[in-house]
């Protein structure tokens, strides 16, 4: 290599990273900033430009709008399927940071839900709790129940089962997120405080629990976000007896064909999204700076 | 030897007790989360007069016609488009995101932690906002209902996970090899392809997988852009409204049994992943 190159190439290699990460952001900006710009426009503005409110008006008063069905149910479902999640992801969590046997198998078993799609997860606890699904024969033949306990069609019903499908379904993101968290942990500090006399609850309390809430949190803004995007599971489960944002955005575009509304009801989602992200982050920090951390 | 003489009775009692009731919650967990997946298979493949049967938990005769039934409607056609859609989103989101991926494992650079958070924030950013739009411009460019149109959209979802995922994996191939490299005369794009990228070839064929489920599962993207030329979850999305039980059944099963193969295949690095991208 001859010598006179090099100085071109180390000044160069000073914009290398730039170079690599170009294409990235151009592709970023080109795919969600331009489209999120556009969806603004579709949402607020009309064909010729002017700023317009007839999708709102539309979102919140149209006929069969389900706008303020859709926001309680999103947040409602929310409210109930994070913390039951929460608690079994954290629980099992625990459990698998143990040692026994089979413990692989378990722990690949336990993923399973996470690489089939919401649509798919809807359908297969429509197989579980139809009127002739696994859930009611098992009961009716063990003698519990005399009749098959209907689920669908019944709006409260249909609740109960999108709150259990998602359950299954989403418990194993938190599980994972808490569980790499939870194997960090250096084993040092779990001696240490065996060292020091600790009981095993002080272990967790002390130990366990402060190092492991930054995996907590992550988790928990995870959740939240992916939660106001239900769709698939709702969709198949109770279509719009049970309205969701997100299932209101896809009935606006291709049944209402109305781009505007559903762009309305997207945006709707990514501000709650924002929102929820920024108060998450907020409240655990104030936490992590009360503890000294 | 006198060290088992130590041993007292009641801590044997409380080692098995201890051993026998994390078997038990093992046993629960796994239950739970595997049930469905093996009713599924074995509804959707049951003769229709024994699952009718209030009596009959397992049926004993077994069909492929509601299988059968929902390729005749097109769920073969659908499941080709979604191989290649997210084929085409590895491609895309591989080409455009391991260069980055290798920049924030390799170089330290003014900004790199400003744009590396950028792109974890990206990462929970709801892609559903861009279908409509997207759908909008798509019309302009003919990309409407094209399986390259929803690759392009699914691309956009899967590269945040893809650089953050290469870069954990490069990083984890020494640098002094790479150097090594560089001192016996190759330069850097040499160095990536002859000592990096072989290396990080299992990791990568993982984070392949993974962008592959990522894609493979979306549907509210897919729905939106697609209206003949639709993927399989939004093909079965389409269809269910006036579906029979059946045919649900059938739907459910040809979308879940690709997911028991990754996790066969792929499931230790996909555990790792998984850990790696929501962090």
């Amino acid at each position: 290599m001859p010598n006179e190159e090099i100085p071109t190439s180390v000044k160069l290699s000073k914009y290398t990273p730039y170079f690599l990460i170009l294409p990235t952001l151009a592709y970023m900006v080109f795919f969600i900033g331009y489209p999120l710009v556009q969806g603004i426009m579709l949402a607020f503005f009309d064909e010729k430009g002017r700023f317009t409110l007839e999708n709102v008006n539309y979102l919140l008063y149209g006929p069969g709008s389900l706008f303020w069905d859709a926001l309680k149910y999103t947040i409602l479902l929310a409210a109930v399927i994070i913390p039951i999640q929460v608690s079994i992801a954290f629980g099992l969590a625990l459990l698998f940071n143990l040692r026994f046997p089979g413990k692989n198998a378990s722990l690949y078993t336990v993923i399973l839900p996470l690489t089939i799609s919401d649509v798919a997860a809807g359908l297969i606890w429509y197989v579980m709790l139809g009127q002739y699904g696994f859930f009611n024969k098992i009961l009716m033949n063990l003698g519990i129940i005399s009749h098959p306990i209907i689920f669908f069609r019944i709006k409260d019903m249909e609740f109960i089962a999108i709150v259990i499908t998602e359950i299954w379904r989403a418990t194993a993101i938190v599980f994972i997120i808490i569980y790499a968290g939870l194997q960090m942990i250096s084993h040092e500090y779990y001696e240490a405080a065996e060292v020091f006399g600790a009981t095993t609850w002080q272990r967790f309390r002390y130990i366990v629990f402060p190092l492991l809430l930054p995996s907590l949190q992550a988790a928990l803004i995870i959740r939240t976000l992916f939660a106001f995007q239900i769709f698939g599971v709702v969709w198949t489960l109770a279509g719009r007896d049970i309205p969701v944002l997100a299932g209101e955005a896809y009935y606006a575009q291709t049944e209402l064909l109305r781009p505007g509304v559903a762009s309305l009801y997207a945006l709707i989602i990514a501000g709650l999204s924002i929102a929820v992200g920024a108060l998450y982050i907020k409240f655990f920090k104030a936490k992590y700076l009360e503890a000294g951390m | 030897m006198s060290r088992e003489v130590l041993v007292k009775k009641s801590d044997i009692v409380k080692y098995y007790l201890r051993k026998i009731i994390i078997a038990g919650l093992v046993a629960i967990a796994v239950t739970w989360v595997a049930l469905p997946f093996v009713m599924t298979i074995i509804y959707a493949l049951s003769d229709p007069d024994q699952y009718y049967d209030p009596h009959i938990v397992i049926p004993t005769r077994y069909t492929l016609e509601h299988i059968h039934k929902l390729i005749v409607l097109g769920a073969w056609n659908a499941t080709i488009n979604s191989v290649i859609v997210a084929v085409l989103t590895i491609l895309f989101s591989f080409a455009i995101g391991l260069p980055a991926g290798y920049a924030f494992a390799r170089y330290a650079f003014k900004g790199k932690d400003s744009l590396k958070l950028f792109i974890v924030a990206l990462r929970m950013f709801p892609m559903m906002v861009i279908a409509v739009p997207l759908l909008v411009l798509y019309f302009k460019l003919g990309l409407a209902d094209t399986l390259l149109g929803i690759a392009l959209a699914h691309t956009a979802m899967a590269l945040p996970f893809v650089i953050l995922i290469t870069s954990g994996i490069i990083a984890g191939v020494p640098v002094e090899y790479e150097e090594a490299g560089l001192v016996f005369g190759l330069n850097r794009i040499g160095a990536f392809f002859r000592i990096t990228l072989p290396l990080a070839l299992p990791g990568l064929a993982a984070a392949a997988i993974f962008t592959f489920i990522m894609s493979w599962n979306e549907v509210f993207i897919a729905a939106v852009l697609s209206f003949q030329n639709r993927t399989l979850p939004a093909f079965i999305l389409n269809l269910i409204g006036g579906a029979t039980d059946f045919i649900k059944f059938a739907g459910a099963f040809i979308m879940v049994i690709p997911a028991l193969v990754f996790v066969f295949v792929a499931g230790k690095y996909l555990v790792r992943m998984w850990g790696i991208t929501l962090k």
